[in-house]
């Protein structure tokens, strides 16, 4: 995904003069068509990720767009205050893009696992949130943001498939159900895929299973999602993040709020990975957000939900 | 009141430290000492700068107060110069006010909206980078307290703007050697913080904080080298209130009735 946006972005610097990239001396090698096309309009600011927000945050009251670039932990959190009380408070259209979702960085441990960049962003009225599902997700989701007034985070994922069924459609502020079902797994982002991978097993299993795809977050409500609440009599959140914060909260929020009387089940990382490491596919197993284990917990909320 | 050429500056300071004393006591809030140490700062920035060029004027110079709890002064800085009505004043620490305790961007003459320390350099670099990428001579002043070099990210904004060599930007060090709780000395000693901002390659002022006329010269030549300019400003806490000056207190005390009508008193002896 972030080859995907370092390559729209070069692109989009060939039309709109506003644009700046400034990387917190990460991105190895991701950048160097884009340097090599705007060598004026990057900048490595050097590993000081606060001061990155804070020039961005000047750069955009004299009227740019910056685009600022860490791994998402440390785009989000170490930088958040600034965040907050720059961009957001003074209403500029700096885009904060953090790599790495879930466990992308799974072999680097604790410190590059990003669990609760959705969650603090989310928590941000003028902060919109977008967390493509794959590459053709994260162009058009680019497209789809480029003319904002206000700061968005962009959470990209680091790796993955592409999500054939989804066809890089991208609505802002509006999920894109691929597949209806009584059950609904309800999937962030990166996790489609797995989302899918889950139905498929619910269907061998004999359990019809729908898939919704959120991959933004805006201060208004998502009609899709409420749709898919209202209809559905189990929901399913499959977010490779913690569970309190980010998109489970999200559906539970709006089912209390609506009255729906949707059975929600959230599957996200319940305890904090503490000396943990690994691939990626065994470390959303142990966090319970594989594939396999989805499907266990949909079958659970079933269960529940007949009850 | 009435200004003479020669001393316009001063008269200005003092004006601004009368409307300090003046809104903080009507208010009832502190940080009256934190105000008082910068006035005779603002009175020349403003009063010598293309800071107070039209607020619409995307050339105009940028002024960021980073230490944003001395607002006040800020705020009857822009009083002084006309920019902010005496109403306007009179709304300080009100309902729904514009004049709160810390500047809020949404107030015309506010830039950027700061009271979280630390902000306000790397707010400040990326607004000289700006002004170089659109071929503007703007200039930017950020106008910060001694504790705030406690804050690494002030680091981090030194180091960039050195490295970058932003010519146009000045950093201005309130020294007035306080900070909330105590003297920096006792809290976190900065002895050589003059000679770090040199090694960093910052061309260094030291400068009589209370001086306008010195003030005003040495601003008006920011812009004028390649490397940004640190002015080592020092200052006496509470400057011009003698019962106030370098006492720890007077960070956060507000005024009792007796208090003010002797501050003013004090002020009208003409201790700028």
């Amino acid at each position: 995904m972030r080859t995907a946006f370092a390559a729209w972005l070069a692109d989009r610097a060939d039309t709109d003069d506003r644009v700046r990239l400034l990387t917190g001396d990460l991105g190895f090698q991701v950048f160097d068509g884009f340097a090599e096309r705007h060598p004026d309009r990057f900048l490595n600011v050097g590993v000081a990720e606060q001061n990155m927000v804070g020039i961005a945050t000047g750069l955009g009251e004299a009227g740019f767009v910056p685009f600022v670039y860490s791994i998402a932990t440390f785009a989000s959190m170490r930088a958040y205050e600034f965040i907050r009380n720059g961009p957001l408070l003074h209403r500029l259209p700096v885009r904060v893009v953090g790599v790495g979702a879930g466990f992308d960085y799974g072999h680097n441990g604790m410190t590059h696992f990003a669990l609760e960049d959705v969650a603090i962003m989310r928590a941000q009225p003028g902060m919109t949130v977008v967390a493509p599902a794959d590459r053709a997700q994260t162009r058009a989701a680019l497209d789809a943001i480029a003319e904002l007034p206000g700061p968005v985070y962009l959470r990209l994922g680091k790796g993955g498939e592409e999500v054939a069924e989804l066809e890089g459609r991208f609505e802002l502020g509006r999920s894109i159900t691929l597949r209806e079902g009584e059950v609904m797994l309800v999937a962030l982002g990166s996790m489609a895929g797995e989302a899918l991978a889950a139905a498929d097993l619910l269907a061998s299993a004999g359990v019809a299973a729908g898939v919704t795809v959120v991959s933004s977050f805006t201060a208004e409500p998502d009609p899709e999602l409420d749709r898919v609440l209202d209809s559905a009599s189990v929901a399913v959140a499959v977010e490779a993040a913690y569970v309190n914060g980010g998109l489970g909260s999200c559906l539970a929020e709006r089912i209390a709020e609506s009255g729906s009387r949707c059975r929600l089940v959230r599957c996200g990382v319940r305890t904090m990975p503490h000396g943990l490491s690994g691939s990626l596919d065994f470390l959303n197993d142990v966090a319970g957000i594989s594939a396999r284990k989805v499907a266990d917990e949909a079958l659970r909320g079933v269960a529940l939900a007949a009850d | 009141m009435a200004h003479q050429a020669a001393t316009g500056l001063a008269s200005d300071a003092e004006e601004i430290r009368r409307i300090v004393l003046e809104q903080s006591f009507r208010a009832g809030v502190g940080h009256i000492g934190s105000a008082l140490s910068i006035a005779d700062i603002l009175a020349a920035l403003l009063g010598s700068s293309a800071s107070i060029a039209d607020p619409a004027d995307p050339d105009r110079d940028r002024l960021i107060l980073s230490k944003g709890h001395a607002a006040l002064a800020l705020y009857a800085a822009l009083a002084v110069r006309g920019r902010v009505s005496a109403e306007q004043l009179d709304t300080f620490c009100g309902d729904g006010t514009e004049l709160g305790v810390h500047p809020e961007p949404t107030l015309a003459g506010v830039d950027f909206g700061t009271g979280s320390l630390g902000h306000g350099l790397s707010l400040a670099s990326g607004a000289a980078l700006g002004a170089r990428w659109q071929g503007s001579a703007r200039r930017v002043f950020a106008l910060l307290s001694d504790a705030e070099c406690n804050e690494g990210s002030t680091w981090e904004a030194a180091m960039f703007a050195a490295h970058h060599r932003l010519g146009n930007l000045a950093a201005i060090v309130d020294l007035n050697g306080q900070q909330a709780l105590g003297y920096t000395e006792d809290v976190l000693n900065l002895p050589g913080l003059t000679d770090a901002w040199r090694a960093l390659g910052w061309r260094v002022v030291e400068i009589d904080g209370h001086d306008t006329a010195a003030l005003a010269s040495g601003f008006a030549a920011v812009g004028e080298e390649e490397r940004p300019t640190l002015f080592a400003a020092r200052t006496t806490f509470g400057k011009g209130v003698s019962f106030m000056e370098s006492k720890i207190e007077w960070h956060y005390l507000p005024l009792t009735d007796e208090l003010y009508a002797e501050a003013l008193a004090g002020l009208g002896g003409g201790s700028t």
